[in-house]
């Protein structure tokens, strides 16, 4: 839907020009930082650096669930549902611990994911619809259940708010769960036989297929780990915020698609992955945060130029892929 | 003979479900089946019907228009801005004008600029949800101070029949018109069906798809009139949202495909009453809505999967 990733070479880059067209994203991602820091004095301190990290933390592992799916051929539109089931879960399971509620939002949600990887891969149901009808009835049974109400994390539950609201040294606990997530995934991605899979699905399933690789219980494994990472952020949100609300998250899959593409294309060719998206996620935060320094652009403004900005990175950079191809 | 029975199923099967279930609740629900009932669950759907109806155009060539809400919400707030110095005829045509100006942008980055549709509409959708505002002038809904636009759009008939009703239904009419009858709906298919086939056919892929994604602005653009006629105001925040999902989902549910090459419009338009007559029913059998969009969900699965090819 939104393009297979080439798996066309890795070439090395001869050039800083040549870097720049093998990692766009990135290379977009520090001109921008650099120009806020010269335009913002507050923008390089640790406290807006950190600020901006915490915050964008959900929407970072809800973007990387979102490159998983996508990286495998598919789309997971049932990750804004996701989070909110498991901020709900999570909340309500803090009288047990912090494991508890983590493990159970982690788990109730890669559940779901399951559902969505099998009506994908054995119904043959195309992802899009797929994921959208589960975030509808996820959403519904939630809406339902917690009767719109939001679920109170205890009162006592001061080790899970910690994973919200804490500090390593430096650095936000939020933050630094994401980053971990992330370059766990990479390894994943690049290093482990899953890995390979996922992009070989992605390629082409059929392909894969023939070649005995068996691709629906890959497509199963990457929905579970898609929603189980909607799961996680959804846990790490209410922690942040003290309640699971079943309201949360709303159209947030969006955004995960938007960091994701973002990231992701390289008229280089050099495949996308954990740290594309990541790219992408800061991207994104980092172009919020400018407009938030700037102060006098109405938020309204902000929707139009962040919209604005999707398209023209992605047609500029198809551009480029364009003409050197 | 099971082949043509699946055929017809599937170009009538949303036809025929909406007929049953409307029979259904006529006969369990209490007062389903009053005229002023039915004519509110019609009303309330008229906007989701015109945008429908530029989706299906849309989806035939193989794309998806995430942005019809977003656009829908721009020209209601450009005609509430218009309304009170213009009048009615001077919003209403400023508004049908934003939407199909914002239908051609669409258009132009999915042919010109090589953005892929996805992210082209995904751009529109977060873009337009802010000129919206910007064009309501930030302030939150704008009221829309011309009754005579109210009149018209929001309470007026045509005989026994609503205004916005009967626009949608004539939008209805018009898709199918164009996908069945018209070169332009054969260029539609054609490229959904396959894109380099039907340029190498001589096929217009730009100008068609250009023009898919023009009408679905127009469509956008008066359902957005239609629904701020109905509430009597413009509220750029939230007038349309989540639109674009309920259309392709009603496409979806009358067998319009994802992948193009196929459009059904009044399949779209059963699919889009099929799940405004649920959201009606469960109301009025005090059913928290929450449950609504659960069974709506497992609809859109059924459909789906009972339309699946058989193997591809």
């Amino acid at each position: 839907m939104t393009g297979t990733p080439a798996l066309s070479g890795t070439r090395l880059p001869g050039t800083l020009l040549g870097a720049a067209r093998d990692r766009p994203a990135l290379a977009v991602l520090l001109v921008v930082c650099l120009a806020a820091a010269v335009r913002y004095e507050t923008f390089a301190t640790p406290e807006n650096v950190a600020n901006v990290l915490r915050q964008n933390s959900m929407a970072g592992l809800l973007a990387l669930g979102m490159a998983f799916a996508i990286l495998a051929g598919g789309l997971d539109l049932s990750l804004g549902a996701m989070l909110a089931v498991g901020g709900v879960a999570a909340a309500a399971l803090t009288p047990y611990g912090a494991a508890a509620a983590v493990a159970g939002a982690v788990g109730v949600t890669a559940a779901l994911g399951v559902v969505n990887g099998l009506v994908v891969a054995k119904a043959r149901v195309q992802p899009f619809v797929a994921t959208l009808a589960m975030n509808m009835a996820t959403r519904g049974v939630l809406l339902a259940a917690t009767a719109e109400a939001s679920v109170r994390v205890a009162r006592d539950a001061a080790a899970f708010k910690w994973l919200g609201r804490g500090w390593v040294g430096p650095a936000p606990v939020p933050a630094l769960v994401m980053l971990l997530t992330f370059a766990a995934a990479g390894l994943v991605l690049t290093r482990t036989r899953f890995g390979r899979h996922v992009y070989a699905v992605g390629d082409d399933a059929e392909a894969a297929r023939l070649l005995g690789l068996d691709a629906d219980r890959v497509t199963v494994k990457v929905y579970a780990l898609s929603a189980g990472l909607g799961g996680l952020a959804g846990a790490l949100l209410a922690a942040r915020v003290g309640v699971g609300q079943p309201t949360a998250g709303l159209g947030w899959e969006l955004a995960a698609i938007t960091a994701f593409v973002l990231g992701a294309t390289s008229p280089g060719g050099r495949t996308a992955g954990a740290g594309s998206t990541l790219a992408g996620v800061l991207l994104l935060a980092v172009v919020f945060n400018a407009f938030n320094l700037e102060g006098s652009i109405p938020s309204y403004w902000q929707w139009v130029l962040r919209g604005a900005f999707l398209v023209a990175v992605v047609a500029a950079q198809n551009r480029i892929g364009r003409a050197r191809s | 003979m099971s082949g043509r029975l699946a055929g017809a199923g599937e170009r009538y099967g949303a036809v025929a479900a909406l007929g049953l279930l409307v029979a259904a609740n006529a006969a369990f629900t209490p007062h389903f089946a009053t005229a002023a009932n039915l004519g509110n669950v019609l009303i309330q759907a008229a906007a989701a019907v015109l945008v429908g109806a530029g989706v299906t155009l849309v989806m035939a060539t193989g794309g998806v228009d995430l942005s019809v809400g977003s656009v829908m919400a721009v020209a209601a707030a450009v005609a509430a801005q218009v309304a009170p110095a213009g009048g009615a005829g001077a919003a209403a045509a400023a508004g049908l004008a934003a939407g199909l100006g914002l239908g051609l942008v669409n258009g132009l980055l999915a042919t010109r600029f090589v953005v892929e549709p996805f992210i082209a509409k995904l751009g529109m959708l977060i873009a337009a949800r802010g000129l919206a505002q910007a064009a309501g002038g930030g302030a939150g809904a704008v009221p829309l101070d011309c009754p005579a636009f109210e009149r018209v759009l929001g309470s007026g008939a045509v005989g026994p029949v609503p205004v916005p009703v009967a626009f949608a239904a004539l939008a209805v009419a018009a898709a199918l018109f164009v996908v069945r009858a018209t070169p332009l709906g054969r260029y539609l298919l054609a490229v959904g069906g396959n894109a380099a086939a039907a340029r190498a056919a001589g096929v217009p892929v730009r100008p068609a798809v250009l023009a898919a994604f023009a009408a679905s602005g127009l469509l956008a653009g008066l359902a957005g009139l239609v629904e701020a006629a109905r509430l009597g105001a413009a509220d750029p925040a939230n007038l349309g949202g989540g639109m674009e999902f309920a259309a392709i989902a009603g496409a979806v549910i009358g067998g319009t495909s994802l992948r193009g090459g196929k459009a059904r419009p009044v399949g779209t338009a059963a699919g889009v009453l099929i799940l405004a007559v649920i959201g009606a029913a469960f109301n009025m059998l005090l059913v928290p809505f929450a449950w609504a969009l659960v069974f709506q969900a497992g609809l859109i699965l059924a459909a789906v999967a009972l339309q699946r090819p058989r193997r591809d």
